[in-house]
């Protein structure tokens, strides 16, 4: 069995019900995914799966052959950040920030297909994801950011 | 804040029932404690205090108090860096060793039964007696929103004193007068344009006499106070780089999971087979109160110590919630009663006649649910041990770690992390404690223990119940008399006994929020019951102000609706002071209130005072066909000057989306001894599609600067239900309220 995440092969031995978020954190080390509630009910271990979101408590391993995953890690980098990304430091989003990997992650599968999202779109893709500090108000500027930025301009002058 | 100085006369006032016993006195209370960076200080380092160090490397600023999101990792940096003319961004943050250096000065001016506002002789003078035990214990603590009221005035003494020093040392190498020198961006700036960088003089600077207290900037001259502020910690929270303690990874490190007794009773008898039985579990060891499983992974633990067949010796408090309601039922008796804490003119009187309007409130146990499960590493050696968790109260954490290796707390390396989420959940120190448990039966093997999420729920100490008991009258459409009893147990007491501490004396968490209630009834008293034999509990983000809050603010507007009066007009008639006054009216401008808002639409206000910070809040809702919708929601608050609006503004929205979710849908149960709710789908909060638009503003009258963590918290409960009212026509009496009304 093999998947890649991030772009990186990766096939290691696993129990085949171990969920893919252990297997991200406590075997190829990527801790940006966090664990929270591990019944798919909160959202923070959002990730993508064949450019999908999914919880990543809620995948078993022995389901992953083949499967092509990306962590908040492959989206973006400190020094080379996702658009969605860039618009969350801009729009001073996290508190604790313990959530706000999922809800990036969440976010970005959403402006992936949908590059102008209306507010009841971003509220229904957005509401599985949990913040207890309630940044949401920011989360919802830090999306119609994200989507001014990276929709194509035609977009922007149908919206003017 | 005032700076004031403890005096001898203030030593004379009841020192010793403040202390709890502690010996204390003039020296000990004079004596700087020992600065925490010059234990180790390299050769070539230099440190002025124990907020700034200085190597070849360039500026480390420390700030010890510990950041679960409320942005006090910036703002002790900022207030830093202001006096020391550093540019944002140009130093290192560390949270710092924990350190008597670091003793909480603000904490003491609300430990007492004096209100904030209260400055009288006897006040201010126990105030100072608070604030010197405080620092004679060493206490070091995160908490009742002080990190700015403690910081804002001894951080920027840091920062000028070490700046002051820094162009001292310039001066002896250059031979230019101090006064001729001047700062900018990191460096010692001469006539001639040449620049030295502190770095560059942090050998001289270790070695020059020490500088007078210079005086500090105005508040005109801040560069970066009192400006939108680019947080420090937002590239890596967007990132996922930001390293929590439960993501931290430790040499020889090994995965232990928890079972702890839900009934937080002695195990009675165990049968480890089921968890040895599964791939990946290692060992199962008994700690105090439960048992550890050593798994493979974090995943392979939780999995053993959910397999694990264990019996519970029974509970202390009643196993059904129906008991303990009855308990705190009964509580209403002479023997029971913790103090009257307010008795303005004769309430007694004013209320006995059989047209009072009666009332009774409900305010339930609430977890903290923070999104980060708790946590922590330790290692124990043979004479040393080191640590790795989020703490609030770090000195306490390492001695936690202490007891367990049998070791002296300075022999123990604690390193505090940045917390996701906490809401008063790192005060506690058993999971520290468990942790240790586990490692002193491994000795030299870090462990890392990390709670699955319903262990998180099941143990968690929650927020205290309350039943608050209201009579009242009106006269002349006007609110004329309150008389509040209030029956919960003593969150002080439960939470302090578990740090081994006797806190003397009555507890102001269980009126906070109605007895200090600047309101001027004519006829107003306020009682408090203390109720032993419930479950213990611990301080909730702004503690007793939430079920207080609510009790008062929801009674007040059951009388004003019964007076005929408007409920935001007669509580600014009721205002006791102009600052309230002020948050009262600028509330309902920015709503442009109006009581009756259309069908099935409605608007409700309340005002809490938490911390020394009145917040006054209206909350507008629509009934729909399938439940409330909340759509506004405006704030306005007093916590003097504001030093990040941006972070201002993010966490009071942020108060706000607590509070409201927290009053819809969030309570602790307990059945058969233990706690019902084991995760998010029983005890959810607030999600981002139920989160109404909300408008924050800081009016900025009060004299002291204060912390705005938890104010914003208190008053959504009461203007939630009372918006529900005004919409509806239902007076909801009971929290959560999604037992009596659905929301979208």
């Amino acid at each position: 069995m093999s998947f890649t995440v991030n772009g990186i092969i990766h096939d290691p031995e696993l129990d085949p019900d171990m969920p893919l978020l252990w297997v991200l954190r406590e075997v190829i080390g990527l801790t940006g995914t966090k664990y929270g509630c591990g019944i798919g009910y909160c959202g923070v271990c959002t990730v993508h799966l064949d450019g999908q979101s999914v919880r990543a408590c809620q995948v078993r391993a022995g389901d992953l052959d083949g499967a092509s995953i990306t962590t908040i890690e492959g989206l973006g980098t400190p020094d080379a950040p996702h658009p969605v990304q860039t618009a969350w430091i801009e729009t001073q989003v996290a508190q604790c920030g313990y959530c706000q990997s999922g809800q990036i992650m969440q976010a970005a599968a959403l402006l992936a297909v949908n590059d102008m999202p209306d507010d009841d779109q971003i509220d229904a893709v957005m509401s599985g994801n949990l913040c207890r500090c309630g940044t949401y108000p920011r989360i919802r500027a830090a999306i119609r950011r994200a989507a001014a930025a990276t929709a194509p301009a035609s977009a922007q002058t149908d919206e003017a | 804040m005032s700076l004031r100085k403890f005096t001898r006369r203030a030593l004379l006032v009841g020192s010793a029932a403040i202390a709890g016993g502690v010996a204390f006195g003039v020296y000990l209370g004079r004596r700087t404690p020992e600065n925490p960076l010059a234990r180790d200080l390299p050769e070539g380092a230099a440190t002025f205090n124990p907020w700034v160090l200085i190597d070849a490397s360039g500026v480390t600023l420390i700030a010890p108090h510990a950041d679960k999101g409320q942005g006090v990792m910036s703002v002790q940096a900022a207030l830093l860096a202001e006096e020391m003319d550093l540019d944002w961004g140009g130093f290192r943050v560390e949270f710092g060793d924990p350190a008597a250096a670091y003793w909480n000065t603000a904490l003491g001016d609300d430990m007492l039964p004096f209100r904030p506002d209260d400055e009288s002789w006897l006040a201010n003078a126990g105030r100072d007696v608070a604030d010197l035990a405080v620092k004679t214990l060493g206490m070091q603590i995160t908490g009742g929103s002080t990190t700015v009221p403690d910081s804002f005035v001894k951080l920027r003494e840091a920062g000028a004193l070490a700046r002051e020093t820094l162009k001292a040392a310039a001066a002896r190498r250059t031979g230019v007068a101090r006064d001729d020198l001047r700062t900018e961006s990191g460096a010692v700036l001469l006539r001639d344009g040449t620049r030295i960088a502190y770095a560059d003089l942090a050998a001289e600077a270790a070695s020059v006499n020490p500088v007078d207290m210079p005086a500090l900037r105005a508040p005109a001259e801040w560069r970066l106070l009192g400006k939108p502020m680019q947080r420090l910690d937002m590239v890596a929270k967007s990132t996922g780089t930001a390293r929590y303690s439960v993501d931290l990874t430790i040499e020889g490190m090994v995965h232990a999971a928890i079972r702890l007794s839900p009934f937080r009773s002695a195990v009675r008898s165990h049968d480890p087979s089921p968890a040895l039985a599964l791939n990946g579990v290692e060992k199962v060891l008994s700690i105090p109160g439960g048992l550890a499983v050593i798994g493979a992974t974090s995943w392979h633990a939780m999995r053993g110590a959910e397999a694990l067949r264990v019996e519970w010796e029974p509970p202390s408090y009643p196993a059904s919630q129906t008991g303990h309601w009855q308990r705190l039922e009964q509580g209403f008796t002479k023997d029971r009663l913790d103090r009257v804490w307010r008795d303005d003119g004769d309430a007694s009187a004013a209320t006995q006649s059989s047209d009072a309007f009666r009332a009774e409130y409900r305010s339930p146990y609430v977890a903290h649910a923070p999104l980060e499960p708790l946590s922590a590493i330790v290692v124990i050696r043979e004479d040393s041990a080191e640590a790795w968790s989020g703490h609030q109260v770090p000195r306490e954490a390492q001695k936690a770690v202490a007891e367990a290796a049998g070791l002296a707390p300075e022999k123990v390396r604690f390193h505090n992390q940045l917390i996701g989420g906490s809401f008063g959940h790192r005060l506690e120190v058993d999971f520290i404690r468990n942790a240790a448990a586990i490692a002193a039966q491994m000795p030299g093997v870090p462990v890392k223990l990390t709670y699955s999420r319903q262990e998180d729920f099941a143990t968690d100490f929650p927020r205290h119940i309350a039943i608050g008991r209201a009579r009242g009258t009106v006269r002349a459409r006007q609110v004329a008399a309150i008389d509040l009893e209030i029956a919960a147990p003593s969150v002080t007491r439960s939470q302090m006994g578990r740090l081994g501490l006797n806190v003397p004396g009555p507890d102001s968490q269980i009126p906070a929020g109605a007895w200090n209630a600047p309101y001027a009834v004519p006829d107003f008293r306020v009682r408090a019951y203390a109720v032993e034999g419930l479950a213990p509990v611990s301080s909730w983000r702004a503690v007793g102000a939430n079920g207080g809050g609510f009790i008062l603010e929801s009674f007040l507007d059951e009388l004003i609706h019964q007076a005929g009066a408007d409920p935001l007009a007669e509580r600014i008639r009721l205002a006791s002071d102009p600052v309230t006054r002020a948050v009262l009216e600028a509330v309902g401008e920015m709503s442009g209130w109006r009581s009756a808002a259309g069908k099935g639409r409605g608007m409700g206000v309340a005002m809490v005072s938490s911390f020394g910070v009145p917040v006054a809040e209206v909350v507008e809702v629509t009934a729909t066909e399938r439940g409330i919708r909340i759509d506004n929601v405006w704030v306005a608050c007093d916590c003097g000057p504001v030093l990040d609006p941006v972070n201002f503004e993010n966490l009071v929205q942020g108060g706000v989306v607590f509070g409201l979710g927290a009053a819809m849908n969030c309570e602790i149960t307990f059945a058969d001894g233990a706690v019902v709710q084991r995760n998010y789908n029983a005890h959810e909060g607030m999600r981002l599609y139920q989160c109404p638009s909300i408008e924050v503003r800081a009016l900025g009258n009060a004299e002291k600067i204060r912390g705005i963590g938890e104010p914003p918290v208190p008053p959504t409960a009461p203007a939630l239900a009372n918006a529900i009212f005004a919409a509806t026509g239902q007076r909801l009496r009971q929290l959560p309220l999604h037992h009596q009304i659905d929301f979208l």
